[in-house]
């Protein structure tokens, strides 16, 4: 007895010693050789535990890589769990150790005949994983095997395998015909193996996106929704994102879909819920509008988007990006659900923002005094972010619904009167807006706003209020001692403030000229001559140009109506915004960015668009960036920017007189400084102040700078110009396309980058215009290059020395060189680039003309060309036509020169000019041409040999485009 | 799709991290780490975040990260689905989700994420299907393992795997057929400080605990079901006979599961059962404020509130609290400023109350914001909403199973704002 209680305590201990943590205590010296040692024993058992530890290692992220040969040793087993540990120990090493990957082998290909599925599974499924060129060409066979093998589990496990496969080596997928295999399985029986098939699929096209790999037509849809019904909700994910990619041909095909995949809609999964809403969203597009099942349908929706707030935050979050979506698109899906948007003080605070947002999205005059009980109260919680945000939301509640105006704006004053610093500057911004809004209306509240003044140290809540005290100065009595007091300080402001005291002391100068002539002058000074800011210096020399000129005009310009603020702020542009729709619950999503803007490596992205909308859709759908043509190519879809609309509304007063003004005197210009000066400042003074000499005097000095530096704004234009017309800047430089835009601001938080690519005395530059269309200051500029097929780099850092104020633009030369890593890129000639400032890090792709690789030294030895050309197989010549070009052989010999391609012999056929020309790659890549010129025959052909005809096509639309400039 | 898992606890140290392709380095964590400080608390990490080159997906569960690493374009629903089914997989598996559950059980829980996901693509993460590959840990079965040399993998193909019905396996004995059903309810509310409901919702769901022997095809009707139209159910649920007829048809799982969950929106009128009378103030001067606080029964459907709790998130700058109840604990915690008030039963005849004075450090502004109450309540035996389950019918089985319902009403996120 006493034995028997002996023996059960001693088991104890071993049981509580069972945990998997006494892996982790082992001996620190000669660790891995102990580990060796147990590996190579006798005992099974001990053999196992040793295995044990490796994987315990491994997991912490130690490296146990050397026991690798003593490891695969133990593979050979009955044990299914030594073996499935044995393989996650392959899985993670397989790739540092090739040539000893290379004996497991021959066990994978026995397990892969296994009467176990479930080992015949785990075999391919491993060897899926490996990666490692030598094996993945002996798991062909197996693979073909499984993908067609009896039992459904394998069949599903061989799917994935190929998706595995491809990722590895996508070549061999393809001509082994596992993608045909793949697509056949989308017919099988079992709809695990469909969906896994489906899903397989998809991630295979992402990197193909051409391929018609997904081939969606009634027949397969009907297969689909017929799995949908059956598989697991992972499967029920990846079929719904596929089936949203298909166009039905008519209305009633959509709705049959629709009902087919409403029942998704209560599944406990969110994700499945969000691919159904996506695919209902995208389809009810070709439902008519009059169709009781399109209002059946918009009421089935609402409920599943509410239920996902009830879910986990993090899902939560996800859930309101897409409904914020959702909501513009069609708010009448939860018109009547505002308050599951109320904010619970317990929230994350990256749910309370986006909660705010939709509340914001949803208000009307029916729930407008919810919304603002709501908003006021959330205006006094703690987190400055969030209370920020929502005194905005009244302002922009006051904007959007009007009968509520009166109420927000008192709603304002009260937070005002809490003399918190962040609300009142809040406050005061958003009230800016109010005013433009409701012009005339509102001005009781100025007395309350200018009590203020002192606390305001936010540029954006300063420019606020010196814009209200310039808008509404004949109502302020002490409007110039107030604006006075902010010119103190003058170069201590941000430019945003400049800008706006300038403006403000102008219109304050056009209401009661008299009194403040020498404000004007001051800040007129201050502005052109000690500033360094180009916007501030031309703004300024503007007002001082118009004022001198005629002061009618400069009041009909600065005093001008303004155009109403919009209702509502923020939207997505409605192209971009039916891009996301059908985007749904992607990351896109949660963006609000076209993939196309941010999926590393989405070089095929396609624009989606929603279907049956044809008359807006045709706009939406540029053409594939990919596929564009390499010089030629037509510019990224640029979608206007809309967000910066408060922004902008500050800079109104500027706009005007390029469009609505009078028009410039022309006359003047030509004058010259001197007379402009004499001329325009009688009939400035002349009326409103009767000629005050000193202020003649006042106004007459600084222009002599004028000239000159009135150019400053144009400048960027002119270079385009000059780019544009190709010859003119450089005339017998290399070729330069003109530039094109490559990162729209809306894309990169308000950066615009155009650019193009020059070869100047054998120094390849990438020329770029970097625009900050955004409110702040950018500074800190970076750029790096993705590997590309030429190994283009940077040769030096970005050259932005002075921070980028808003608006304004610069242009920098950045010399590349060819010395960095290589990859070959689809199309050849594309590079992907980033470009970081100080607030985020942003992605472009571009395309350059493969002329700035033909080198200079590119003339071949006449023998060396014949002996070469002979010496290409004739398979690599490639025969291209270039049609309507007008130039004789020589002068097209003379302008191919510049761009670096050689003529080395010139013959003469029966009235054929024949050239030959050589042509030589930064990586020392020879391509050799033949230029068929007739004499009265505008097309040319050009045959080009090559080693490596791939380069070919590009180097073929090189001469295009430098023979047509 | 996932390419890789890191788990990391709420001090920053990642101690595991799982590969489904190619190895990623654990440098991609660091913008993350970058996130965190910028959030300071835990729980406002952001859970999408954008580097270079990838993209994490985080989700936070007893003060541990699930972060996932991901290449391509991936629905981040489903990412966060499948790390919250990661988590739920542990709990089942080792009775709890943290940072000592996982190390001590390293090599299961590396055998369980293999076996959930194969190349990114879920594989099995149906709680059955996973216990019948992998046994999970117990004290016993280790030692017989030990003792035998058998090992906890499973070498047979789960029987639930390719069948129609994935969920349930093949084979159920059980010499007690019992079938449970727990109606919970949670409400969701706002009130405003005079007490006029701001917002109300019923959050509802219905656990089941079944153990029938063989393939029971269940039904299970209720007294009014028009209260369900936002309702979302487990996959062995058939939406065309609910849609139809409006009764729950299935065949279940075998042991715990969520049968569903439902939605009772405010468009409805919720009951609220309790009633908060309350003034939090501070002063101007003198450094101190006043709290008093007192409960009553409003909509309680005749049956007894008990568990109640009050929780009071304070202001920073209050250093403690000298308050009487005549119901109660209630206790201060200095360090988090949070004061909870356990008041238990709630008496009608004895209205529960809690007054006193608040001292406020010397010198610092008086509070900007009123703190909100969270109140916890439960009650036995009602379900909030009305709802009722009228019968439960077997077809397929020939013996007579046990049969209950149990039904339950709690707070959820109930908030009553000052």
């Amino acid at each position: 007895m006493q034995e028997w209680a002996n023996q059960l305590c001693e088991n104890r201990q071993f049981g509580s010693k069972m945990t998997d943590s006494k892996y982790f205590t082992t001996t620190k010296k000669g660790e891995i050789f102990e580990l060796k040692a147990e590996l190579n024993s006798d005992k099974k058992e001990k053999k196992k535990e040793a295995v044990k530890k490796v994987i315990a290692s491994m997991t912490v992220g130690k490296d146990v890589s050397a026991l690798f040969p003593d490891v695969v040793n133990c593979m050979q087993t009955d044990n299914l769990e030594l073996k499935k540990l044995v393989y996650l120990y392959l899985m993670n090493y397989a790739k540092s150790q090739p040539d000893m990957a290379i004996m497991a082998v021959n066990t994978f290909v026995k397990d892969c005949e296994d009467p176990n599925p479930l080992i015949r599974a785990l075999a391919v499924r491993t060897m899926g994983c490996i990666r490692v060129d030598k094996i993945t060409e002996y798991l062909c066979e197996p693979l073909r095997k499984c993908l067609k093998d009896e039992d459904p589990y394998v069949r599903k496990t061989a799917a994935v395998c190929v998706a595995k496969l491809h990722d590895i080596n996508a070549q061999l997928v393809e001509d082994q015909g596992f993608l045909d295999t793949l697509k056949d399985l989308i017919s099988d029986s079992n709809p695990m193996v469909v969906a896994n098939a489906v899903a397989a699929l998809s991630e295979i096209a992402e990197s193909h996106p051409n391929s018609n790999l997904l081939d969606l037509n009634p027949q397969t849809i009907n297969k689909l929704l017929t799995a949908l019904n059956e598989c697991t909700e992972w499967g029920q994910i990846f079929i719904l994102d596929c089936l949203a990619n298909y166009t039905p041909r008519d209305d009633r095909e959509s709705q049959s879909i629709c009902e087919r995949v409403t029942p998704r809609l209560s599944h406990a999964n969110s994700a499945v819920v969000l691919s159904a809403v996506k695919v209902l969203m995208k389809f009810m597009e070709m439902l008519p509008k009059d169709l009781d099942y399109y209002g059946t349908l918009l009421k089935k929706l609402a409920p599943p988007l509410v239920t996902l707030l009830s879910a986990e935050p993090e899902l939560q979050y996800v859930a309101l990006r897409n409904i914020n979506l959702i909501v513009q698109r069609r708010p009448e899906i939860l018109k009547h659900e505002m308050k599951v948007f109320f904010v619970k003080y317990n929230d994350p605070i990256y749910v309370k923002l986006e909660k705010l947002d939709i509340m914001i999205r949803l208000a009307s005059q029916a729930n407008i005094a919810q919304v603002l009980a709501e908003l006021k109260e959330y205006a006094t919680e703690v987190d400055v972010d969030f209370v920020r945000k929502a005194v905005r939301a009244i302002g922009r509640c006051a904007i959007k619904v009007e009968q509520s105006a009166e109420r927000c704006v008192s709603t304002l004053l009260d937070l005002i009167q809490t003399k918190v610093n962040y609300v009142v500057q809040e406050a005061i911004v958003v009230i800016k807006d109010i005013f433009r809004k409701y012009p005339n209306k509102y001005e009781s509240v100025i007395a309350t706003l200018c009590e203020n003044l002192d606390s305001l140290d936010e540029p954006e809540a300063r420019a606020a209020m010196i814009w209200i005290v310039g808008e509404y100065a004949e109502r302020i009595d002490n409007a110039d001692e107030l604006l006075e007091s902010f010119l103190e300080g003058f170069h201590d402001e941000s430019t945003q403030v400049q800008l706006q005291l300038l403006t403000g002391i102008v219109k304050l100068f056009l209401k009661k000229p008299t009194e403040t002539q020498e404000l004007v002058q001051q800040v007129l000074s201050l502005a052109t001559q000690d500033s360094d800011n180009p916007d501030l210096r031309d703004r300024g020399y503007i007002y001082w140009r118009l004022l001198s000129t005629d002061p009618v005009a400069a009041k009909e310009v600065v005093l001008a109506e303004k155009p109403l603020i919009s209702e509502e702020t923020d939207l997505i542009e409605p192209t971009l915004l039916e891009e996301l729709i059908c985007h749904i619950g992607t990351l896109a999503s949660v963006y609000h960015k076209p993939p196309s803007a941010f999926v590393e490596g989405s070089r095929g992205v396609q624009h989606k668009r929603l279907p049956g909308s044809a008359g807006s859709g045709e706009s939406v759908d540029s053409p594939d960036t990919g596929s564009a043509a390499g010089v030629s190519e037509a510019p990224p879809a640029v979608i206007p920017s809309q967000g910066d609309l408060l922004g902008d509304l500050l800079n109104l007063d500027l706009t005007p007189p390029t469009t609505t003004g009078p028009p410039p005197p022309t006359s003047g210009m030509q004058m010259g400084a001197m007379d402009l000066l004499g001329g325009g400042l009688d009939s400035l003074l002349g009326g409103d102040l009767g000629g005050n000499p000193a202020m003649a005097a006042g106004f007459g000095a600084p222009p002599a700078v004028m000239p000159t530096s009135f150019n400053a704004p144009v400048s960027g234009g002119l270079d385009d110009l000059f780019d544009l017309g190709g010859g003119v800047g450089m005339p017998m430089g290399s070729y330069s396309p003109p530039k094109t835009v490559w990162l729209p601001a809306m894309k990169a938080k308000g950066l615009e980058i155009s650019g193009t690519f020059a070869r100047r005395s054998g120094v390849i530059q990438m020329e770029m215009t970097l625009t900050n269309k955004a409110m702040s200051v950018m500074t800190d500029f970076a750029i790096q290059f993705n590997r590309n097929s030429f190994g283009l780099a940077p040769a030096g850092p970005l050259q932005v020395l002075t921070p980028l104020s808003p608006n304004q633009s610069i242009e920098v030369s950045l010399p590349l060189n060819t010395v960095g890593p290589v990859m070959k890129m689809e199309p050849l000639n594309n590079l992907q680039v980033a470009v970081k400032n100080n607030i985020d890090v942003f992605y472009f792709s571009c395309q350059y003309p493969i002329s700035m690789l033909f080198v200079e030294d590119g003339k071949m030895e006449r023998q060396v060309f014949l002996a070469t050309w002979k010496d290409i197989p004739n398979d690599n010549e490639s025969q291209f036509q270039i049609k309507d070009c007008h130039l004789s052989s020589d002068a097209a010999s003379n302008k191919l020169q510049g761009s670096n391609i050689f003529t080395i012999a010139k013959r003469t056929v029966e009235g054929q000019d024949m050239l030959y020309q050589s042509i030589k790659l930064t990586n020392g890549i020879w391509v050799l041409a033949e230029l068929r010129v007739q004499a009265g025959n505008p097309n040319y052909t050009v045959s080009l040999k090559c080693r490596a005809p791939e380069v070919s096509q590009s180097v073929f639309q090189s001469y295009e485009a430098v023979l047509k400039n | 799709m996932i390419h890789s898992l890191f788990l990391i606890n709420h001090t920053g140290d990642i101690f595991l991290e799982k590969h489904w392709k190619s190895v990623i380095s654990r440098s991609v964590c660091d913008y993350f780490f970058e996130a965190k400080e910028k959030a300071g608390d835990p729980e406002n990490v952001p859970p999408v975040l954008q580097t270079p080159h990838h993209y994490l997906i985080t989700i936070y569960r007893g003060k541990l990260f699930l972060l996932s690493v991901i290449q391509t374009e991936v629905p981040p629903l489903f990412v966060i689905e499948f790390l919250h089914r990661v988590a739920d997989t542990f709990q089942d598996y080792f009775g709890e989700c943290s940072e000592g559950v996982i190390k001590d059980n390293v090599v299961t829980v590396y055998e369980l994420l293999e076996e959930m996901l194969d190349n990114g693509f879920p594989l099995a993460t149906e709680s059955n299907v996973l216990k019948e590959m992998i046994k999970p840990p117990n004290i016993l079965r280790s030692v017989v393992n030990t003792l035998t040399g058998s090992s906890n993998v499973g070498d047979t193909l789960p029987t639930g795997q390719l069948s129609n019905i994935p969920w349930r396996r093949a084979g159920v004995k059980y010499t007690n057929n019992e079938a449970y059903f727990d109606v919970i309810e949670e409400i969701d509310a706002i009130l405003d400080k005079s007490g006029t409901t701001v917002f109300a919702e019923i959050q509802g769901v219905i656990e089941a605990c079944v153990r029938l022997t063989g393939m029971p095809d269940l039904t299970l009707s209720f007294m009014n079901p028009r209260l369900l139209d936002d309702v979302s159910f487990h996959p062995c649920v058939r939406f065309k006979r609910w849609e139809a007829e409006r009764v729950l048809s299935f065949i279940p799982p075998d042991g715990n599961f969520t049968l569903m969950t439902y939605h009772v929106s405010s468009q409805n009128l919720v009951a609220i059962p309790v009633y908060v009378k309350q003034s939090i103030s501070f002063f101007e001067s003198g450094s101190c404020g006043r709290l008093d606080i007192t409960l009553g029964p409003k909509q309680t459907m005749g049956k007894m509130v008990e568990g109640l709790t009050v929780t009071i998130h304070m202001p920073k700058t209050v250093l403690s609290a000298n308050l009487t109840a005549t119901q109660g604990n209630y206790t201060y915690d200095l360090a988090t400023k949070v004061l909870v008030w356990d008041i238990g039963k709630l008496n009608p005849q004895k209205l529960p109350n809690l007054k006193g004075s608040l001292s406020v450090q010397a010198g610092a502004p008086k509070p900007e914001e009123n703190p909100s109450l969270n109140i916890g309540l439960k009650i036995q035996q009602l379900a909030i909403s009305g709802l009722k389950v009228s019968r439960l019918d077997m077809y397929g089985e020939k013996y007579k199973p046990f049969k209950g319902v149990k039904y339950v009403t709690k707070a959820g996120k109930f908030q009553v704002r000052t």
